[in-house]
């Protein structure tokens, strides 16, 4: 069924979480909220849910508003990223909750059950308990028992969030498929970019309680639009630069100028590590220097430093780092295969900021709050 | 400093646990065996004699309607008061929640002074209850009143930190697979506490049986009216009636070991009830 938000606002004590966000999702897609943590991704998902009531703004699944209607009559399912399952109840009981709550014949909750149990794949596991069961295999359970109502829209909130990395990976995919078997109008919300990117049909991003963009996977990785979902969808390495001519100057790099930018004015070059190319010349060639080169499986992860910059960050495939003898103290020349260029403040150029490091700090303090507050 | 008193030695740690042990033996066994022993003494049949009593008889039939009244109402207004704190957030919360231990730091004779001042005849509230004909004070409803204060932040006590624990995200669950209100707390929430509230009613319960100080202010304290088990003791003792004394002794004490080994019971499923949880 159809989902459409409209102008969508919600403050907890008086601090703004969501702000004015408005969109729609079409029969049958499955949709991804992607965004940093705390960016109120979540809450726009309870507030479609019933479980949260909005400040201001409408919510419509189908042709009926639904903001006053509990959650109950709303014909949604909602899986948890905890799973939420019922520990005093084996894996069937849990599925035919929300079927025998609806007081449906014991003897058509019983049949329900049994092609749910199939559905996820979880045949023979109907007697366990929770307790009993993997993570992944709870997930399934979880999404059982909110397919089995047969629920016209189907809300996930971080749903592999609580999986380890291997797990989480099959789910991914095997959600992708079961939501084209099932159709049903499907919303997740991750901070995982592959995550988003690999399985939704559209991908709504999200940070500070607004919407930054509403694109295809692809729109979003090629066309990013603003610095922000540029740097989340993986261009890491933020440089400072200026429109010079048919260039951006950014001092120890140069790059084609885009369109529509004025001459003289401060833009911001961003670019994925993949984009960074680098060529070894001579001692007096160029100031930057290979810091440091390290393995992380398909790649190698070479940081570029560059004096009175920063640190850049590129990936290389390790047969390229062999044959340029890329190697810590080398001096190279730094040039972009692609890069997302945006009007800036004006930060003096070359000066580099990677994004990683700040979000990582970021990220590291949001989870040091959230132990503070469990 | 010499080795031989260094806590780690073999030697040490055989020296605390016998201090322990005999601290234990000197203030709870020996007490307790002596007790039974004495009882024993006078013989069976004089003790049956005495329980078999009419003031006996009543004392121990009062005792065990207040522990359920008690248990009920606290079980009741517990599992609704616990759920109003951790699911709700309101003004005065914290200051609220101190005060929900209070009973266990004001003196239950103080505490049946209070009960007296509100609920006696010329009281605040028992003014009225008087003039209805449901008389607090030195009859049943003060009795339980006083019990029930007494014995109120144990099943609290018990469902707050379970409830906590548990979260909110089962009960959203239920409530968008369809279940109402009251479904949501009969297959949901109360599962998820059964186990601990069995354990803090069994401890009111226990409390109960035994509560002395409160129940004494406000009963009055009148044979085969508002006499309990444990003021009946005190009576038949402050009477040199010891074989009465005795007998109604070893009586709260068997009925004591059996609530020990149900909770002890139910601790244990409690527990199991919780590594459920995942």
């Amino acid at each position: 069924m159809r989902i459409e938000v409209r102008n969508l606002s919600k403050a907890f004590s008086g601090v703004p979480v969501v702000r004015d966000v408005s969109f729609t999702v079409e029969e049958g897609q499955l949709v991804a909220l992607l965004g940093p943590s705390g960016g109120g991704k979540s809450t726009i998902l309870r507030i479609v849910a019933g479980l949260e009531d909005p400040d201001a703004g409408s919510v419509t699944l189908g042709d009926r508003r639904v903001e006053r209607v509990p959650a109950r009559e709303r014909g949604i399912g909602f899986v948890f990223q905890h799973y939420a399952l019922f520990p005093h109840m084996t894996v069937a009981d849990n599925i035919g909750f929300g079927l025998k709550v609806r007081k449906q014949p014991p003897g058509e909750v019983a049949r329900r059950v049994e092609e749910m149990i199939a559905l996820v794949g979880l045949q023979g596991l109907g007697e366990r308990y929770p307790h009993e069961l993997s993570g992944g295999q709870r997930q399934r359970v979880a999404l059982a028992r909110a397919l089995a109502p047969s629920p016209r829209v189907l809300l996930l909130d971080e749903p592999f969030g609580a999986v380890d990395a291997k797990v989480r990976h099959d789910l991914r995919t095997w959600l992708r498929r079961l939501h084209d078997n099932v159709g049903v109008t499907s919303v997740f919300v991750t901070h995982d970019q592959s995550e988003a990117l690999e399985i939704a049909d559209r991908v709504i991003i999200v940070h500070h309680g607004r919407i930054e963009q509403n694109d295809t996977p692809e729109g979003i990785w090629r066309g990013p639009a603003n610095a922000f979902v540029a740097e989340f969808v993986g261009a890491t390495n933020r440089i400072a630069g200026r429109v010079a001519g048919d260039e951006i100057d950014a001092g120890f790099l140069r790059h084609p100028r885009p369109a529509g930018l004025e001459d003289g004015a401060p833009v911001l070059v961003l670019a994925r590590p993949a984009e960074v190319m680098l060529h070894p010349v001579g001692e007096d060639e160029s100031p930057a220097r290979v810091h440091r080169i390290s393995f992380v499986g398909h790649s190698m992860k070479v940081e570029v430093e560059v004096p009175g910059h920063g640190t850049l960050t590129a990936e290389i495939p390790p047969a390229v780092v062999r044959a340029k003898e890329l190697v810590p103290g080398r001096p190279v020349r730094v040039t972009l295969s692609a890069a997302q260029i945006f009007p800036s403040d004006t930060t003096p150029p070359g000066t580099i900021t990677t994004a990683a490091r700040r979000q990582g700090r970021l990220s590291s303090l949001f989870s040091r709050l959230r132990r503070a507050r469990a | 400093m010499s080795v031989g008193r260094d806590l780690t030695t073999r030697g040490g740690r055989v020296a605390v646990a016998t201090t322990t042990y005999l601290y234990f033996a000197l203030i709870l066994l020996l007490p307790l065996g002596w007790l039974v022993w004495e009882a024993l003494g006078f013989g069976a049949t004089a003790l049956l004699e005495k329980l078999r009593s009419d003031a006996a008889l009543h004392a121990f039939w009062l005792t065990a309607v207040i522990a359920a009244l008690t248990a009920v109402l606290n079980g009741v207004f517990g599992i609704a008061l616990a759920i109003t704190f951790t699911r709700q957030r309101f003004f005065g919360r914290s200051l609220a929640n101190a005060l929900i231990d209070m009973p266990f730091a004001v003196s239950p004779v103080v505490a049946g002074l209070m009960i007296i001042l509100v609920y006696g005849p010329r009281g605040l509230l028992g003014f009225f209850f008087e003039g209805v004909g449901l008389p607090m004070i030195f009859a049943l409803p003060g009795m339980v009143l006083a019990s029930v204060f007494v014995t109120f932040p144990f099943v609290v006590r018990e469902l707050i930190p379970v409830l906590e624990q548990a979260g909110t995200e089962m009960e959203e669950a239920a409530r968008t697979l369809g279940a109402p209100p009251w479904a949501v707390f009969r297959e949901v929430t109360f599962p998820t506490i059964r186990g601990a509230l069995a354990y803090g009613t069994a401890l009111t319960v226990a409390r109960s049986l035994g509560e002395f100080g409160a129940v004494l202010v406000v009963s009055g304290n009148i044979a085969l009216r508002t006499q309990t088990a444990p003021l009946f003791v005190y009576q038949a003792y402050a009477d040199f009636d010891m074989p009465a004394a005795f007998a109604a002794s070893l009586v709260l004490i068997l009925v004591a070991i059996a609530m020990l080994v149900l909770l002890g019971v139910w601790r244990r499923r409690r527990d199991r009830l919780e590594r459920r949880r995942v």
